[in-house]
């Protein structure tokens, strides 16, 4: 029946919806996602539908740019940490720029950890025992925290493309952390 | 929506589309500004490409001036290669390009920094992640038509193309300078007026 139809799918859309919030509301609580990522929805509209979609799509392929830069130069006989550092510097402003926090934070934890390592420009003996050894382990939490974002977004992302199929309107979010 | 009428057709006396050059080794910031600003925009990735579009690298011009329509630039801080600053001293040390507006962009919140910066000559400093509410001081300015500009005249139809909307006219002061509340009164961003007045 014609009428059942509307209404089951005005209650499929509805039920995504509400999953959509529930989920989205749990990324902002846990501090994955930032208030910044709310600036990009709120820059979505029907002229520009797919502007979250597109920079989101971007930051993946520019942080995995960066993620194999690094691991490449730790690898290397002499690390170049200026180098380290300048790669640092930028998935740190990307991230940033999308609204992922998480991964923000542990580039500046990175960073800071790195600064450390220029001996050089800070003129004073500064003993680390094994410093490549926790140059890597602060390249690993920065994975982890990309690839976690990443399966998030994603999945956020997939959440929105099936309220737009099911002729819902994708709901505004609030940030709730 | 009254927000979609800026930029996209705003004119100077001189009937020219007020253009932005854009300065950025993001690539998700450059699209980022562009959406943004919603505004005619060129995106370059590093100060020497903007030298090469503004005409001034190699101290060269590629491009007569008045070819070359930038009303303003937007740039990075921190960029490989040239920094902000750096691009900022070309641009106020060229007698053609020294009355574009600079606006720097930096996700460091560093007091030197910012104050180097304006002494150069910069617009403005504005801290990233860049946000809209950031953009509407940018957007007032824009509208103003840079400090060149007199009266910008801003004809342009409605939505429904039954008229034209108002004119703002300005003190011709530094855009970005502290005003009085009477001249405030004059410049009311568009997007407000436009939706009080059909015709003017």
């Amino acid at each position: 029946m014609e009428i059942g139809g509307e209404y089951l799918e005005i209650l499929g859309s509805s039920i995504l919806m509400t999953d959509y919030l529930e989920y989205s509301n749990a990324l902002f609580r846990e501090g994955l996602l930032d208030g910044q990522f709310i600036q990009l929805q709120m820059l979505r509209d029907d002229s520009n539908p797919d502007f979250v979609v597109e920079v989101v799509t971007l930051f993946f392929e520019d942080s995995q740019r960066i993620l194999n830069e690094l691991s490449k130069t730790l690898d290397e006989q002499n690390v170049d940490f200026k180098k380290i550092d300048a790669n640092v510097h930028q998935l740190k402003g990307s991230s940033s720029s999308i609204g992922a926090q998480r991964v923000r934070n542990a580039c500046i934890a990175f960073r800071s950890f790195c600064d450390a390592q220029d001996v050089e420009s800070y003129g004073f003996c500064f003993f680390v025992l094994f410093p490549d050894q926790m140059c890597l382990r602060c390249l690993q939490q920065v994975k982890q925290e990309y690839l976690l974002v990443k399966n998030k977004l994603e999945a956020l992302l997939r959440l929105e493309q099936q309220i737009v199929a099911a002729g819902g309107v994708v709901p505004t979010l609030n940030d709730v952390s | 929506m009254a927000v979609e009428d800026i930029g996209s057709g705003c004119s100077s006396s001189g009937d020219q589309e007020f253009h932005v050059l854009a300065v950025d080794d993001s690539i998700i910031d450059r699209k980022v500004i562009e959406r943004l600003l919603k505004i005619s925009l060129t995106a370059v990735e590093s100060g020497s490409r903007a030298l090469q579009y503004l005409g001034i690298d190699g101290e060269r011009s590629s491009l007569g001036f008045d070819e070359l329509k930038v009303n303003l630039i937007i740039t990075d801080y921190s960029m490989p290669g040239m920094t902000g600053y750096e691009l900022l001293k070309k641009i106020k040390g060229s007698t053609k390009l020294r009355k574009i507006p600079v606006v720097i962009m930096s996700s460091e919140n560093i007091l030197a920094r910012i104050d180097r910066c304006l002494e150069e000559g910069a617009e403005d400093f504005l801290m990233k992640p860049v946000q809209l509410s950031d953009v509407e001081r940018l957007r007032d300015f824009m509208l103003r038509g840079g400090e060149d500009r007199e009266v910008v005249g801003c004809k342009r139809k409605t939505r429904d193309d039954s008229c034209s909307s108002s004119v703002l006219s300005c003190d011709r002061d530094h855009p970005l300078s502290p005003i009085s509340v009477s001249a405030m009164a004059h410049c009311k961003p568009i997007s407000k007026r436009s939706r009080l007045l059909a015709t003017d």
